[in-house]
């Protein structure tokens, strides 16, 4: 990541950049293309929703991505990793939302940042396991589904030279395929970010019975998991987690985005050879101007992304506003290309065999995914127009004047 | 395609920024409207006609123009000329319509004596244009011309009505789309650069708006005898001359110069609007519905100017037209959504209008949603809009 407070006319997105996207691309539709989606996770509804199930993933796609580099995304050179930039990471993540790929990479990309947000001997040798294939995911949010900083979901207390740590870490992200945990916790006044394997003595993972079929989550129960110095990654995990917010906002973003144009396109494509009343569907206003109405939502949505994205590689401050914009915008845009996606299939799209619905719930999973458009916008509003004021008498009175 | 800046564009760059520095102009005579299509009083009009001017003296309009032709002979500087208006909010240039619409078109399609005849006093604003394409039964469907054009030797009659004619009141020139001949629908049509002022057989009359204001007019022709040499590209031509002219008015083209953008200023205006209007017993800076609705308008403004500089790399753009057709339906949503909440905003407030004494910012919000209904409508309805880029960028089969 450059030093330089600029964000390039580019947006960082260069040769290599496009390559490593167009490789993703092609990676991924040839081997993910929807009728394999299909059979891998949506072949019938009754394991995963009344028998409980996790949903399958492809391992040994999995571990062609690991062998092409892709954990590394995120980590230095130094450590092993091939350190591109969240420009080109957006891209590639872009790809993975479009196939809808069960896996733990963007839990991992997101462990990765929080990591390199913490630098350090101990951030760093995490981050070393992960160029080197480790998986990791955040365990940050607590019961009432806050993601401030501030409302760690642990309690940590010292005890002979350890930290220990008690309470119940919610929604994370594809839990039972991660390696270890990069947990919050409460010490005291302060906060801490400790890392923890999934196999700890005293950790409990415990599925959540989610609707979309792309992803495992669970809620961690901690009761009394020992945390030693070498697992301490940091002891301002407040600051920590609010320089990598932006970063965690943009691989959401880049998710919804990418599945939102998969919908769209292939919407359009359905709305092309449909036909009803001797035409093709797409002929009709009704269907085709929701169309365009979508298109310019996802490529404001994809505009943002590459913004911000741009802004957090060139180490610019205020890169939150333009990671917030993002995330509102993505998250708007794929609730209406979802909605239009299946009402304008028909009773087609309704269909579990059809399959529009893996993206459209791998999407409603990531618009409530570190806040909707209307929280977003909620703590946009603080940073531009101010807090709400406390005294009635705050701002000028216009019958003054 | 590399998207940095020549050494060209850099300097010009620079000399525009000092230049607008040194060179603001005075405060105008009287109020001047939002946008150069509604220009309506005569010192508007030379307030504005004499900035144009000095800024054309400056190189800051037509900047990209071959010099025989009035321009300044730059490659890519119109851009940040444009850009840097914008950035010192200076006045818009009057001559909209001649700059974004007529030379872009007399560019491309005009005889060498054309070109060298009418685009310099389009540049200087010397000579106001004006757009003589709608017409009470072509509208949405504009191939449906009914104004008649009929040679007689080396002159053409035009006989026919003309609608929502924008700056035809203190307009030099037309530019017109004719029916030439009824056997084909859009190869019957020629184009005409019309003299207006002062003309035989044209009579201009004032429209006026739901605002309440006038400042578009519609255009008689009775017997109007214009000159072949007028005739811009063939007889029958006329459908693909006045695409070239739609394409460079909805943005596909840099045009010469324009207003426009200006949505910073937008989300700023909105937000010192909250903060000091008090709306149903409330700051409106406090009441969490307005701070949402200010910032989607945020956040909309951020993704356009974001659209247009992802429009220029073209590993990021799967469409090459698709961001670059959808500037005027966003553009004109976009001034109509913050219209609309500014209303909103001001609450009881919003009621007073233009003469109103106590009415915020002397009735801009009212007024500016009233007018807003001019761009979601001109220039080929955002209905239309939304056919063009559903048909060309989708692929949707065409509704026509």
């Amino acid at each position: 990541m450059t030093t330089a407070k600029t964000v390039s006319k580019d947006f960082g997105f260069g040769e290599d950049e496009a390559m490593l996207r167009d490789m993703a691309r092609r990676m991924l539709s040839e081997r993910l293309p929807m009728d394999r989606l299909r059979k891998l996770v949506a072949e019938a509804p009754e394991p995963v929703y009344d028998k409980g199930e996790r949903a399958p993933w492809d391992t040994q796609l999995w571990s062609e991505i690991v062998a092409l580099g892709w954990t590394g995304l995120a980590v230095s050179e130094a450590e092993g990793g091939s350190d591109i930039s969240l420009a080109g990471i957006a891209g590639i993540v872009e790809e993975v939302g479009r196939h809808a790929l069960p896996s733990p990479l963007i839990p991992t990309l997101m462990a990765s940042l929080v990591l390199r947000a913490a630098s350090g001997e101990v951030a760093g040798q995490l981050l070393a396991r992960i160029a080197g294939g480790a998986t990791a995911s955040l365990a940050i949010t607590n019961d009432r589904g806050s993601w401030e900083p501030e409302h760690a979901p642990l309690i940590a207390r010292e005890e002979a030279g350890a930290l220990v740590l008690h309470g119940d870490a919610r929604f994370v992200q594809d839990a039972f395929k991660a390696d270890f945990l990069i947990a919050s916790a409460r010490l005291g006044e302060t906060f801490v970010l400790c890392a923890v394997e999934t196999d700890a003595d005293g950790l409990r993972l415990e599925a959540d019975h989610i609707h979309d079929l792309t992803r495992d989550q669970a809620s961690a129960h901690f009761q009394g998991v020992r945390v030693s110095d070498a697992a301490v990654v940091s002891r301002d995990a407040a600051s920590v987690l609010r320089a990598a917010w932006p970063g965690l906002l943009v691989l959401v973003s880049a998710d919804l985005c990418g599945a939102s144009e998969r919908l769209l396109q292939t919407t359009v494509e359905y709305a092309k050879e449909r036909v009803q009343f001797d035409r093709p569907i797409g002929f009709f206003q009704a269907v085709k101007h929701p169309l365009v109405d979508a298109m310019v939502e996802i490529d404001r949505a994809r505009s943002l992304l590459y913004y911000a994205a741009a802004e957090i590689d060139a180490g610019i401050d205020k890169a939150e506003i333009a990671a917030r914009m993002a995330k509102s915008a993505a998250s708007d845009a794929a609730a209406f290309i979802s909605d239009r996606a299946i009402q304008l299939h028909g009773g087609i799209g309704f269909t579990w065999e059809y399959g529009l619905h893996i993206h459209f719930k791998r999407n409603l999973h990531n618009q409530a995914l570190f806040g909707d458009g209307v929280h977003q916008r909620k703590k946009l509003a603080d940073l531009l127009i101010g807090p709400v004021s406390t005294s009635p008498n705050l701002g000028r009175d216009p019958a003054a004047t | 395609m590399s998207v940095e800046l020549s050494q060209d564009q850099r300097a010009f760059g620079e000399y525009a920024r000092r230049w607008l520095k040194e060179n603001a102009p005075p405060p105008p005579p009287e109020r001047l409207p939002i946008t150069p299509i509604e220009v309506m009083t005569i010192g508007q009009r030379d307030y504005l006609q004499a900035w144009q001017r000095k800024c054309y003296d400056a190189g800051l309009v037509g900047a990209d123009y071959p010099k025989e032709y009035g321009g300044h002979g730059h490659t890519g500087c119109q851009r940040i000329a444009n850009q840097e208006m914008n950035r010192a909010g200076v006045p818009f240039l009057i001559n909209i319509v001649g700059l974004s619409m007529a030379a872009p078109t007399i560019l491309q399609h005009g005889t060498e004596e054309q070109k060298r005849k009418f685009i310099p006093g389009c540049l200087s604003g010397d000579e106001i244009w004006c757009q003589g394409f709608s017409e009470p039964g072509a509208g949405s469907d504009l191939a449906n011309q009914r104004t008649s054009a009929v040679r007689d030797g080396d002159e053409w009659i035009i006989n026919g009505h003309k609608v929502w004619t924008s700056l035809g009141h203190f307009a030099r020139w037309m530019i017109l789309v004719t029916r030439t001949s009824k056997d084909d629908k859009y190869n019957g049509l020629t184009y005409f650069l019309c003299p207006i002022e002062g003309h035989p057989g044209v009579r201009v009359r004032p429209l006026v708006k739901i605002t309440g204001e006038t400042g578009f007019n519609e255009v008689f022709f009775e017997d109007v005898r214009v000159p072949d040499a007028n005739r811009l590209d063939e007889v029958g031509k006329g459908w693909a001359v006045a695409m070239t002219t739609l394409l460079s008015e909805r943005g596909a083209s840099e045009g010469a110069g324009s207003g426009g953008g200006r949505g910073e200023s937008a989300i700023r205006d909105l937000i010192s609007l909250a903060r000091s209007t008090w709306r149903n017993g409330v700051l409106a800076a406090d009441d969490p519905v307005t701070r949402d609705a200010i910032m989607q308008r945020a956040i909309v403004a951020e993704g356009m100017r974001q659209n247009a500089k992802r429009a220029r790399v073209p590993a990021l753009c799967d469409h090459p037209m698709r961001l670059p057709l959808q500037q005027k339906l966003t553009g004109s949503e976009f001034q109509q959504g913050n219209a609309r909440l500014g209303v909103e905003i001001a609450g009881a407030h919003s009621t007073l209008y233009k003469r109103d004494p106590r009415a915020p910012q002397a009735g801009h919000w009212p007024l500016a949603y009233l007018n807003s209904y001019g761009n979601t409508i001109a220039a080929g309805t955002n209905e239309i809009q939304r056919n063009i880029l559903g048909e060309r960028v989708l692929g949707l089969p065409k509704t026509k």
